[in-house]
């Protein structure tokens, strides 16, 4: 079940380039020809090293974020394809989180901060004044850095998003999509017997993947990951990465991290953001192996970072 | 062990480098003794408190647990149709007639303006009184027979009862005469007085007779009162801090009403009884001395603390439940009903208990309201007139008969039960609260 919320207006589900405006830079996506030899056995290994699946699913288009008077995002332009992991990597401060948190219009909620530029989802401009961010939210869901399930129990967590949008009509229906959403996110053989138990019982790992439950409750089309692994041990967080490989087949899925390791081995497109700047992006393969530019390079080489 | 392994390394640093090894001894020493000084003086801080505190429980515990039982006596009533009228009874002087009686029964003469009898009446509550009208309403046959009636004594007998007046007081600091003791050592030694629970202590208003006097009417007055408060000063307060905290965009005019609140979270609460007699009684005209002028006016004054409670309790919620709700797509009212303030009820319950029990001790305020005034009755609506147990505390005190001061410690204590039921009610809530998250 789908919210009626806005869609291509010749109901194409997912058709990115509805926008005539839209231009395509397919030569970003050209590899350089050098330098290959030269990363050879220094940069993580990518794993999926399939090119995205989808047509293009949100497309920035001269994105800036201002904080009060201090800009913290400088006039990124990004295309993000559907059914596909697009990471965001870079230094600390450089700018990949705000940008996430535009894609579901978070910053709304930040006072003083300000947003200009497009942000095309299918097509439509999400900052219009049409589209209620509310709605924009149930759409685009988000898992943060530390796990941070309400305070309620499992099945409250999962059932809240369903609830407050009123996608069922009976108990049985909330319980399937319960089940479901926990099955999906990799919790329900761990949990099925006590759903209600708090959710803040369980480990990190299985909180983070309660978040992600309750993120695809609501049947959301994309769902934005922030640093959704560094508050986990490496054996939670290679379970959260499994999920995410099994996610991208339904979901466009957006992940910032600071694990270059991630990178390579959960996302199929990469894009590098520095000092606010998006400097480089392009199917994960080619950014770790034959990246452009040299601020590219020595980032996931370890110089600088 | 571990006493040999220390002395060991000591030595170590002693044979490397002496002069260091004394240093680091010397300073670890102070550092101890630093360490336990402050502890030492932290008991002692501790201690004075709780020394304090029992040496004022303590005294208003001797000084009032003797108001917690009374002395009756038992008397022969010859019901005399000479002197009761049937369609009035409650006109007759009872008091007169049975002190007569016990007289008569002790063989005295009295002199023709019966001095004697005056002087035994006053051993006699008025209650005596009230009790034989009752009888006789109740069955007019009994005019002409003889009843046993049992009365509380009077003030004074009672005093000496309990042993606060004797005969070696000075007698012009007594108003019980060396004949009425002789009287009532008799009554007692005849085994007709008993001392029992004052029971009249926890189910009568307010009366000029001490004997008669007790707490309830202070007690349902002050409960209508706070009822007054909670059901306005929690809404209100909570409200407002939910919307400063949660929905208003942060600016000079918040700043200032931050500001203007912690002040009035410091203003004196007598100004309040000012400003309660200038809206609600001059303006208003609402009831003046009603528990409705006195629960809005503690609810004013409870308002501000209530509200910066809230809102420190609002601020303590980790941003990360506002974000998880939010992002899920709820709206800001929605993540703050269903999330926040959910989260916030520990702390918002104890700023609500903190200015509730405030309310309940508050005298300044009560005083301008008139709610210090003598009321017998016990208030049976928020707009009777009524008195509250800090003003029934401050009306005892400054009473002239000696009785009243057992009764102003009773009622202190009486006050303070309150408080502590009060609070241990608002606690177990809050545990409840607590559990469920």
């Amino acid at each position: 079940m789908k919210l009626p919320f806005f869609r291509s207006p010749d109901g194409r589900e997912g058709g990115g380039s509805a926008d005539p405006t839209e231009r395509r830079d397919e030569s970003v996506l050209t590899p350089a020809p050098e330098a290959a030899g030269v990363m050879a056995g220094r940069v993580p290994e990518v794993k999926s090293p399939s090119a995205p699946a989808g047509p293009t699913k949100i497309a920035a288009r001269d994105v800036s974020v201002f904080y009060g008077d201090k800009q913290a995002l400088y006039d990124v332009s990004l295309d993000i394809p559907d059914k596909t992991v697009t990471a965001f990597i870079g230094p600390s401060g450089c700018g990949k989180s705000t940008f996430l948190r535009t894609m579901n219009r978070m910053n709304d909620t930040i006072q003083g901060c300000r947003v200009t530029g497009k942000i095309l989802m299918d097509g439509q401009d999400i900052n219009a004044r049409s589209v209620d961010p509310v709605l924009l939210r149930a759409q685009v869901g988000m898992v943060f850095q530390k796990p941070n399930p309400f305070p309620k129990t499992i099945y409250e967590n999962v059932a809240y998003g369903p609830r407050i949008h009123g996608l069922t009509t009976s108990k049985a229906e909330l319980d399937g999509i319960v089940e479901s959403s926990l099955k999906k996110a990799g919790l329900w053989d761990e949990v099925a017997d006590r759903l209600h138990s708090p959710g803040t019982g369980l480990s990190g790992g299985q909180q983070q993947r309660l978040v992600i439950a309750r993120a695809i409750a609501v049947n959301p089309e994309v769902i934005l990951m922030d640093e959704p692994c560094s508050a986990l041990d490496p054996i939670a967080t290679a379970r959260i990465e499994e999920l995410i490989d099994e996610l991208r087949e339904r979901y466009c899925i957006v992940i910032v991290t600071h694990s270059m390791a991630q990178a390579a081995r959960v996302s199929q497109r990469t894009a590098f953001f520095h000092m606010g700047r998006l400097v480089e992006h392009g199917n994960t393969e080619e950014i770790f192996t034959n990246p452009r530019e040299r601020r590219t390079l020595d980032y996931i080489t370890g110089r600088f970072g | 062990m571990t006493e040999t392994g220390a002395d060991k390394m000591w030595a170590r640093l002693a044979a490397e480098d002496p002069a260091r090894a004394a240093r680091l001894q010397r300073g670890l020493k102070k550092r101890y003794a630093r360490e336990g000084r402050f502890k030492l003086y932290g008991i002692l801080a501790v201690s004075v408190a709780i020394g304090f505190l029992l040496l004022l429980l303590g005294r208003i515990i001797e000084q009032g647990h003797t108001a917690f039982y009374a002395n009756q006596m038992t008397v022969q009533v010859y019901m005399d149709p000479a002197r009761i009228d049937r369609a009035y009874p409650q006109g007759t002087n009872f008091q007169q007639m049975v002190a007569q009686q016990q007289l008569a029964r002790l063989g005295e003469t009295d002199d023709a303006q019966g001095t004697k009898a005056t002087a035994y009446r006053l051993l006699i509550s008025s209650e005596l009184k009230f009790r034989a009208a009752d009888l006789i309403r109740n069955d007019p046959s009994l005019i002409g027979r003889t009843v046993e009636i049992t009365a509380p004594v009077s003030d004074e007998a009672d005093l000496y009862y309990k042993g606060e007046i004797t005969r070696e007081t000075a007698a012009e600091q007594r108003r019980v005469s060396d004949e009425q003791m002789a009287w009532l050592d008799g009554l007692k030694r005849d085994g007709h007085v008993s001392t029992t629970f004052n029971a009249q202590l926890f189910t009568n208003g307010d009366s000029t007779e001490p004997e008669l006097a007790g707490v309830l009417g202070a007690v349902v007055g002050s409960a209508l009162m706070l009822l007054v408060t909670a059901l306005i000063a929690i809404p209100l307060g909570v409200g407002a801090a939910v919307y400063l905290e949660e929905f208003s965009r942060k600016g000079r005019i918040t700043d200032l009403i931050e500001v203007n609140i912690n002040n009035l979270a410091a203003v004196p609460s007598i100004v309040y009884g000012l400003l309660g007699v200038a809206l609600f009684i001059n303006w208003m005209h609402l009831p003046r001395s009603s528990p409705l002028v006195g629960g809005l006016v503690l609810a004013l004054m409870a308002l501000p603390t209530i509200i910066i409670a809230t809102r420190s309790a609002l601020k303590a919620v980790p941003p990360s439940i506002r974000e998880a709700a939010l992002a899920m797509g709820a709206s800001r009212t929605q993540t703050v009903f269903h999330h926040v303030l959910p989260l916030a009820m520990p702390g918002v319950m104890t700023g609500t208990i903190i200015s509730m029990a405030h309310a309940l001790g508050e005298t300044a305020p009560l005083l301008l309201i008139g709610m210090v005034s003598f009321v017998p009755g016990i208030p049976g609506a928020i707009d009777e007139p009524a008195g509250a147990l800090p003003s029934l505390v401050y009306i005892w005190e400054n009473a002239s008969e000696r009785a009243f001061h057992e009764r102003t410690a009773a009622a202190i204590l009486v006050l303070l039960a309150f408080m502590i039921v009060m609070n241990a009610a608002a606690i177990l809530l809050r545990r409840r609260f607590e559990r469920r998250w």
